[in-house]
This record gives structure tokens, sequence and C-alpha cells, in this order.
């Protein structure tokens, strides 16, 4: 596994992590590119720099945590996950197919280096602030680390969550919004606004990062604020352009949960070259 | 519906398409029918009703469980709302507010839970509704209906909006044979005996109705006189056709796209058990969860295809003539 503080370095894993997303689903013929493609840079400065984690010790107790609570986007963190020496990148194409480990949405019984079964939205910051909670319990450094869709913390329980965290100090806890403006149906303004999202985590009790969500030295910068921040837990709000990479699926709805055709695949892969 | 008819089973329309076509036709006739989403609208179909009465639509977002009680409200303020999301998230979400909401005070609310069963597909478990039926069946005074096809769909939306109570319609994502001629009649609550036979009784709901007559033609063709009937209501379930079939047949088996502990099975059961107890073989998903696949390799992979039905109609059988 690449481990690396290097933006330049890292942000050829992104390059190549965004192939391996392209390449997943065009195979697969279904899957969802947009959110996936948006939520690179976060993973991956995670993956490759952040997080204390052990490939092959994946049930080291004191490894931090890392929650996709928008499970759809699993093909981002079957990429990360498989680069960083986990499962195997040649199965990667298998993504969605009868037997294969790299199902459609995450699932701890097919990759137990998974630390949760994702899909359903809405969960998956109870489940972190769950587990940062048992760390704290058992005065281990782990922290935990949960990516949330701009769409998904449309769900009650997210702020059920969020008061909870706040109200019990979880400060080993990180809320990432991957905030792309779009969900399934169209743009998040146009189904039910956000705004303003900062002031809202703000008036939660959290502390609150606004940063630019492909920006791999912003992000590092914002890992290191939230590691540092002590008594409340921290929200980074990730401005995300949905489908970034790919000029025809940036901003565009339609991507959210459509393969690329083959066709689309080879100018997607030609503008990652 | 005539006995011994060669069944075409052509694909028509998912029901969930069905869903939307006739939600929209009825909007048309019916200025009360008022719809909520919760951002799956081009997927549980509900897009045709909010194209052509964006007045009557509301948008909820990802929020299932205040949709669920929006509708509850509505409904109580004299609306027919139609609430829809993927079954799985609607009924699991929205419990709590389904059974305090709407079925604990008996309100006018129709929820539409589409992408039920395995059949989903690719997506997986967790949009997988293998538990719905059981769910929406433990609500006291709902009314509970899984049509086979487009043309048991688009008669029954038509019943489910002149039905006044809480009901739940389930539908699926992909095309589903068409089992019906386009005139045939449906009540709710009263099952339809598709095929009569004298040996055996395949009692199914959803895609395991086409299923059920493939076996029953297997069988016929074997000399075995195949009963078929389609249970598109399941609660309150049609109590008389399902004691005249154990009476008349002496073995029920009975096939669902849902955990074979808590659906359609059991219920039968309890009313065979209560009239005329007869021999009883069941069809499902058998205490887990599936997995990625198409929607076809999943079907076939948990054996809720007619070879299915086929070995667990002779498993019946076996046990008849001893
Ligand atoms: C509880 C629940 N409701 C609905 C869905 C269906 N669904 C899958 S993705 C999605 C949109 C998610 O939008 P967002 O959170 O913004 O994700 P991103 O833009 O990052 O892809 C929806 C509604 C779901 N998976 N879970
Ligand atoms: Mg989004």
């Amino acid at each position: 596994m690449l481990k690396t503080s290097d933006p330049a370095e890292l942000q050829l894993i992104a390059k190549q992590t965004r192939r391996l997303i392209i390449e997943m689903i065009t195979a697969a013929k279904s899957g969802h590119p947009g959110g996936s493609l948006s939520a690179v840079e976060i993973l991956v400065t995670l993956y490759n720099d952040v997080l204390r984690h052990d490939p092959a010790n994946p049930r080291w107790p004191d490894r931090d945590r890392f929650i996709l609570s928008k499970g759809h986007a699993c093909p981002v963190l079957y990429a990360v996950m498989a680069q960083c020496g986990y499962t195997p990148v040649e199965e990667l194409k298998n993504l969605r197919k009868l037997g294969s480990i790299y199902q459609g949405h995450p699932d701890v019984r097919f990759i137990p280096a998974l630390e949760a079964s994702t899909g359903s939205l809405g969960q998956g910051l109870s489940l972190g602030i769950g587990m940062a909670l048992a760390a704290r319990l058992n005065q281990s450094p782990s922290r935990t680390y949960v990516v949330l869709g701009d769409g998904e913390i449309q769900e009650g329980q997210i702020w059920e969550a969020a008061m909870f965290g706040a109200y019990h100090h979880v400060d080993n806890v990180v809320a990432i919004v991957d905030y792309n403006k779009i969900q399934l149906d169209g743009f998040v303004k146009d189904i039910l606004d956000l705004e303003p999202l900062v002031d809202k985590w703000k008036s939660f009790g959290w502390h609150v990062i606004d940063v630019d969500g492909h920006s791999i030295p912003a992000l590092q910068k914002a890992f290191a604020e939230a590691s540092a921040t002590k008594g409340k837990p921290t929200a980074i709000i990730a401005q995300t352009i949905k489908g970034k990479g790919v000029s025809f699926m940036e901003n565009n709805p339609k991507y959210h949960g459509v393969a690329p055709t083959a066709d689309e695949c080879t100018k997607a892969l030609q503008e990652l070259a | 519906m005539s006995t011994k008819t060669k069944f075409e089973l052509k694909l028509g329309q998912a029901t969930r398409e069905a869903f939307g076509k006739a939600l929209a036709e009825l909007g048309r006739e019916n200025k009360n029918i008022v719809a909520c989403d919760a951002d799956l609208s081009k997927s549980t179909m509900i897009t045709y009703f909010a194209k052509e009465f964006p007045e009557r639509f509301f948008e909820c977002g990802i929020a299932e469980s205040n949709m669920v009680a929006i509708g509850s409200g509505l409904a109580s303020a004299g609306k027919i709302p139609f609430v829809s999301s993927f079954s799985a998230f609607v009924l699991n979400k929205g419990f709590e507010q389904l059974r305090v909401t709407a079925a604990f005070p008996n309100v006018n609310l129709k929820v539409v839970g589409t992408h039920s069963g395995i059949s989903i597909g690719e997506d997986g478990p967790s949009q997988m509704s293998i538990e719905d039926i059981s769910l929406a069946c433990s609500l006291a005074g709902f009314t509970v209906i899984s049509p086979a096809d487009e043309v048991s769909m688009k008669a029954l939306m038509r019943a489910a909006v002149e039905h006044v109570g809480p009901m739940f319609i389930r539908a699926g994502r992909v095309k589903a044979p068409v089992v019906y001629a386009a005139d045939q009649k449906f009540e709710i609550g009263k099952g339809v005996q598709v095929i009569d036979g004298g040996d055996i009784t395949l009692i199914a709901t959803g895609l395991l109705v086409a299923e059920s007559i493939r076996a029953a033609e297997a069988l016929e063709a074997e000399g075995v006189s195949v009963r078929v009937i389609d249970l598109h209501t399941i609660k309150p379930i049609d109590r008389d056709i399902i004691a005249k079939a154990a009476a008349e047949t002496g073995a029920i088996v009975v096939s669902e796209e849902h955990l074979v502990d808590s659906g359609l099975g059991v219920r039968v059961a309890q009313v065979v058990a209560e009239t005329n107890p007869c021999i009883m073989e069941f069809l499902g998903v058998n205490n887990t969860y599936a997995e990625s696949g198409t929607p076809d390799g999943l079907l076939d992979k948990y054996n809720l295809v007619a070879r299915g039905v086929l070995a667990t109609a002779r498993k019946a059988l076996a046990r008849k003539k001893k």
C-alpha cells in the first residue's frame, strides 16, 4: 500500500481511482458513477494518507474506521481499498455480478474488511458515533470517518446523530459531507434544499470546516484540524462536483445512477489519461 | 378465467410502471388524489403523476418516515394520498409512522412499495424488500395487495382509490409476464383461480404466479391436474378460495418472493389449519438476505422460478400419495 502525504502522488492515485471507477461501472452496466467520482479525493486522502490502518491486519483493534454511509458510491471505496491491497484489483470488473465480492452496495459478508454494510441512506453517522464511543471507552486512539451524501442528510436520523455527537463530545468522529449538490432525481436545491448547511452543523454544536473537496492539500489540512479539535465532533463540508473528472458527467444529474456506455467509457478514459 | 387455457405469459410492463400510469390516469378523474415521493420518482414511476399534476405532488426528499406521516396528515384531512418509495425504505423506515399515524387511527393512506423481492437485482440486499408482506400485514386494519402483472395492477389501483382505509401495494422492478386478459375482473379480498384442477393447488403472489402457471403446465403434461390461484390480496386473505382448494385438492404449495417463514405462505397455512387441514409445502427466501446479480440470475439461484415451484409441488404430491 502506498502511504504518502505528497499531494502529487495522491493526485496520481486519484486519477487511477477514477479510471477504475469508470471501468468497473461500465463492465457492470449499472451503478452510480456521479457520487463515486465526487468522493475520490476524499477517500484517497483518507486511505492513502490520513487513516491509521493496515490492509494485512484489517481487524487491528486500534485501527481508524471508515464508513461510506452513502453506500451506492461503493465503486470509489472498492477502487481505493483494492489499490491499498485489501481486495483484488483484477476482480473489480465483476462489480455487481452474481458471486462477486464487489456487491452493488458495501456488504461485510463479502468483504470483512469493510466496517459496515450500507445502502439504506441515513444510518452511517449513528454507526460511526457508536464506534467512536467504543474507542473512547477502550481508551483507543482510533478515530472514525463517515462520508455522507448531501441528499442523504435529508434523513432525520442524521440530525439525531448530529445532536447526540455534539452533546456527548464525541471528538473522535468526523463527518464528511460530499456536497455535490445533486441527488437521485435532480439538484438538491430543487428537491429539499439544505442551506444554510454550514450554519446548520454549527448550530448542532459541531466544529465545521468548509473546504474544496477536490483539493487534496485542503482536505489534508481539514483532517488535521479535525484531529486537533477537542471536545466536539467535526463536520467537513466538502464542496464537490458530481461526476468530477469526466466532462460529460460533471454536474449532470443523469449520471447519478446510469452506467457509461462503451463509447462513453472510452471517452472518459481518454480524459483521465 | 376458463380452465386449461394455454398461457402465453408474454413480458408486459413492470408492475411499478403499471402503478405509475394508473395513478396518473386516476388523478385525471379524481382531484382528491395526491402523491408523495422520497427522491425516487423516476424509479417508482410516480413521476407520471408528478409531471401531470405538479400542484398535487409533494417531493419529500430522502426522508421516508417524514413522508409517511405527511401522507397520513393529508389523508386525515380528506385527501387520497399515495406515498411511494422502494418497498424496503418506505416500510422499514416508515414503519412506526405507518403504525401510529395510519393503521391505528385507520386513515385512508395508500402506501406503494416498489422494487420488492430479490428481483430488484444488482443493487443487492440493502434495497431488497423480502419482509414487506410480513410488515404490512402486521399493521392492523391495513389492506395488502401484491399484483402479478400490469392488468391486475391497473384494476387494483382503481379498486384502491375506491376502497376507504389504509393500504399497502407491492410492486416490482422488472417486466412482469402478462397473466390476465385485459377484461379480467378483480376484487380486493378475492383471489383469482387462474387454472382449475383437482390433484394439487399452487397458490402464489406477484412474479411467482406466472412461475406457478409454468409449473402447472409441466405437471399437466405428466397427467397431474393442477389448480393455480393468484392471491393478489394478501390481507384480508380469501378464506373461501383457500378452504375450497384444501378440501378439493388435498395439497397446497405456496410460492412467493419473500421470506418463506413470514409472508403469504404462513397466512395461507393458518386458514388451512382453521378450515380443512391438508398437505402443504412452501417456496420463498430462506432466512437470508440474498446478494447482487441480474434479476433472472438471482431468481434462478434462489429457486424462485418454475423449476422451484415444480420441485416443491413434487414434494407435496409425494406426501399426498403416502
Ligand atoms: C433510505 C434510502 N432512500 C432512498 C435510497 C435510494 N437512493 C440511492 S442514492 C440516492 C440519492 C443520494 O443522493 P446523495 O446522498 O446526494 O448521493 P450522491 O450525490 O453522493 O451520489 C437515493 C435516493 C436509498 N438508497 N436509501
Ligand atoms: Mg449528492
